[in-house]
């Protein structure tokens, strides 16, 4: 489903990202961990397209499209989503305008017809169960004034809504307590079907205690120095990243 | 003729035909036209050398040699067929203007309580002299303005809304001023509104141009809120490029008087809108709210002076605009607090979204302060859309035209969640998003561009 192949990418002139590889197949669950600065949230960033990164070398082929050739709106409708680690506010827009704007467009995409009223409606009430969001913040303005984890659980009604092949979860548990990262994570679970995937971008195992992931990398210095499986995150856990560092030979 | 003033024409116009003038008025509108006369050769038009009309020629946009309807002419249109109200939702008692002259040949089935009375200027001046006479050009003073002086030296109508003691007017009246000519037309347009004590109205004017000769309004509105007096006025230009629009409103409060003033440009070619509001009774309230969305080469000036005169009154003034392509702005906002004017309580908010580099924006907040006892704060800001925000919406599957919409749209969405009419609301909801996606090129009104 998505092929990284030796991705380097730069902010503000400086390379962040120094030849990632990186491969996903359908109805797969990777976890990206490493320690503050490896390049976790450039590389979900790069893969969305944010324009703040710059691109220098590599391809990323997402379910046989050039995904780096696509604009961010375009992969979010060939079925790419980013649970953002800090969602933006949007003042003046309702949560309501903001998503039928959204699926609208991804429905357009695939030639079908915008969504009726009261279909829309339904929809709404029936994603908005999975991560129980109140019907209070969905009729208010995107993100503003929700609580930290209102905003996560809006991220990931938002993927409910959007339904995406390819979903990256950047640090998705941060801020949260556990009572909401149970929902999130319930949440994202309910999501998974034989036919998606998804990245989870995390710095902790904890999360990883409820969204059980196939294969764990850790990201280190914009490279994946350790592939491994689940069991990989829980020795992180015990031993710290210092470990990494170590055998990297950089303490 | 290169060095005549841009005023002269006018004043020999106006001594050519005065007779004329006059012949087509009533009394109360003659009253103060010699001293109009005197007052616009004494002050001409304000020079863009003074600071208020910096930006602005006034001599340049009064040069051309536009046509007068002095004799009152019958104007060949039939506003119904050129005017369709669209507000759905929305049922007003709905008056005409065309040019500068009341239609008086369509009048609505009448829906007004008893005593009120809302049409033709000329008519409620000869019915009602003394009221009349006691309002007219009592607000808008011809020896503070070379062109108040000029409106008032010209207007022979215009339209009144009056509500007396008690009077509780439901339904809004609605006031469509078309322009409709074959040859480059002046328009001298007055209107006045008197609200006796506890009275309430809510008055929605709509401007538009239906041809595309070059037209020139000069607009006077004088409100007078009397004690408990509530008021609405709704001001939606929706004109042409080529229409240049010169309007002054002067509102004067008594005490506990709420009125709320909220002037809407969706399209225009150049227009000045002077504000004058003056808080002369205590716990009397005023909201002035305004937008616009200006693009080619649309310019759009504010100017405001609210005036706290004594204690316990409060004034909100919000203006936003966006400004695409070559468009210009400009807001001069000044409040004044008199001595003894404690508690007052005065905040003024300026907005503006430039979407291209040219586009040019010129904010001004004055205050001016003589009571110490006051909460008063200001604020200016001018810049682009939130580039984290688009790209959030993009990363939804939104495309980066209709984020700039939605953004857009949510910009302006506070100047609208000020309408206290829900079905005008939510109509000014749709037309600002018609325009900004580009599909209200000139106006929803008219049958043109249905």
């Amino acid at each position: 489903m998505l092929e990284i192949k030796n991705l380097h990418a730069n902010v503000n002139g400086k390379e962040i990202l120094k030849g990632i590889n990186l491969s996903v197949k359908a109805g797969e669950v990777h976890a990206i961990m490493g320690p503050n600065g490896s390049g976790k949230s450039t590389l979900s960033s790069v893969l969305v397209g944010n324009p703040a990164f710059e691109v220098t070398e590599g391809e990323v082929i997402f379910n046989g499209k050039n995904l780096l050739d696509l604009e961010p709106e375009d992969r979010s409708r060939e079925g790419l989503f980013l649970s953002f680690q800090y969602p933006v506010e949007i003042p003046g827009v309702s949560m309501v305008n903001f998503m039928r704007a959204a699926l609208n467009e991804h429905r357009k995409y695939k030639g079908q017809e915008p969504v009726s009223a009261t279909d829309f409606l339904k929809l709404m009430r029936e994603k908005r169960a999975i991560v129980e969001l109140d019907n209070k913040l969905a009729s208010r303005s995107v993100n503003e004034g929700f609580s930290g984890g209102e905003k996560k659980r809006n991220e990931i009604f938002q993927m409910a809504m959007l339904e995406p092949k390819l979903a990256i979860l950047d640090e998705t548990d941060s801020g949260l307590d556990i009572d909401a990262l149970r929902i999130v994570a319930s949440g994202v679970n309910r999501l998974r079907t034989p036919e998606n995937a998804a990245i989870v971008i995390t710095h902790y195992q904890r999360l990883l205690d409820y969204i059980k992931p196939d294969v764990v990398h850790v990201l280190y210095k914009g490279r994946i120095v350790k592939t491994a499986g689940p069991e990989l995150a829980l020795e992180l856990e015990e031993k710290g990243y210092d470990w990494i560092k170590k055998e990297m030979g950089d303490e | 003729m290169s060095d005549m003033k841009a005023e002269q024409q006018y004043i020999d116009l106006f001594t050519r035909y005065e007779d004329l003038i006059r012949r087509h008025a009533s009394d109360v509108q003659n009253a103060p036209r010699t001293q109009a006369l005197a007052d616009l050769e004494r002050l001409g038009f304000p020079s863009v050398k003074s600071e208020d009309y910096k930006y602005t020629d006034v001599a340049q946009a009064f040069a051309p040699d536009y046509g007068l309807n002095i004799n009152r002419l019958d104007i060949p249109v039939n506003p119904y067929d050129v005017f369709r109200c669209d507000v759905p939702n929305l049922s007003t008692s709905l008056y005409f203007v065309v040019n500068d002259t009341f239609c008086d040949k369509m009048l609505p089935k009448s829906h007004l309580p008893e005593g009120v009375y809302a049409g033709g200027m000329r008519i409620f001046m000869e019915k009602y002299p003394e009221v009349a006479s006691r309002y007219y050009g009592k607000a808008a003073l011809t020896a503070k303005d070379g062109i108040i002086a000029l409106n008032t030296m010209l207007a022979q109508d215009g339209f009144v809304v009056y509500v007396p003691e008690g009077v509780v007017v439901e339904r809004p009246i609605q006031l469509v001023n078309i322009f409709r000519s074959d040859v480059d037309m002046m328009a001298n347009r007055r209107i006045l509104v008197i609200m006796e004590a506890r009275s309430e109205a809510k008055l929605l004017v709509c401007d538009h141009s239906i041809d595309d000769v070059k037209f020139l309004a000069t607009q006077v509105v004088e409100i007078f809120a009397g004690e408990g007096a509530f008021f609405d006025y709704y001001d939606l230009e929706e004109s042409s490029v080529s229409t240049t629009r010169f309007a002054s409103v002067h509102v004067k409060q008594e005490s506990g008087s709420n009125v709320l003033v909220n002037g809407i440009t969706l399209n225009n070619g150049l227009t000045r809108n002077n504000y004058y509001i003056e808080l002369n009774g205590e716990q009397a309230e005023t909201t002035l709210c305004g937008m616009s969305i200006l693009d080619k080469e649309q310019q759009l000036d504010t100017y405001s002076h609210i005036t706290h005169a004594v204690s316990d009154c409060t004034s909100n003034e919000l203006f936003k605009n966006v400004l695409d392509d070559h468009a210009v702005g400009v807001f001069s906002g000044r409040i004044l607090v008199k001595e003894g004017a404690q508690k007052t309580a005065a905040y003024q908010t300026n907005r503006n979204l430039c979407a291209t580099r040219e586009a040019r924006m010129y904010s001004k907040p004055q205050l001016e302060i003589y009571a110490d006892d006051v909460k008063c704060s200001h604020g200016m800001t001018t810049g682009q859309l939130d580039e984290n925000a688009l790209f959030y919406m993009q990363s939804r599957g939104i495309s980066r035209d209709e984020a700039r919409m939605l953004l857009s749209v949510a910009f302006t969405s506070d100047v609208i969640g000020y309408v206290r009419l829900d079905a005008l609301k939510d109509r000014l909801h749709k037309l600002v998003e018609k325009r900004f996606r580009g599909e209200l090129a000139r106006c929803a009104g008219c049958r043109i561009c249905k």
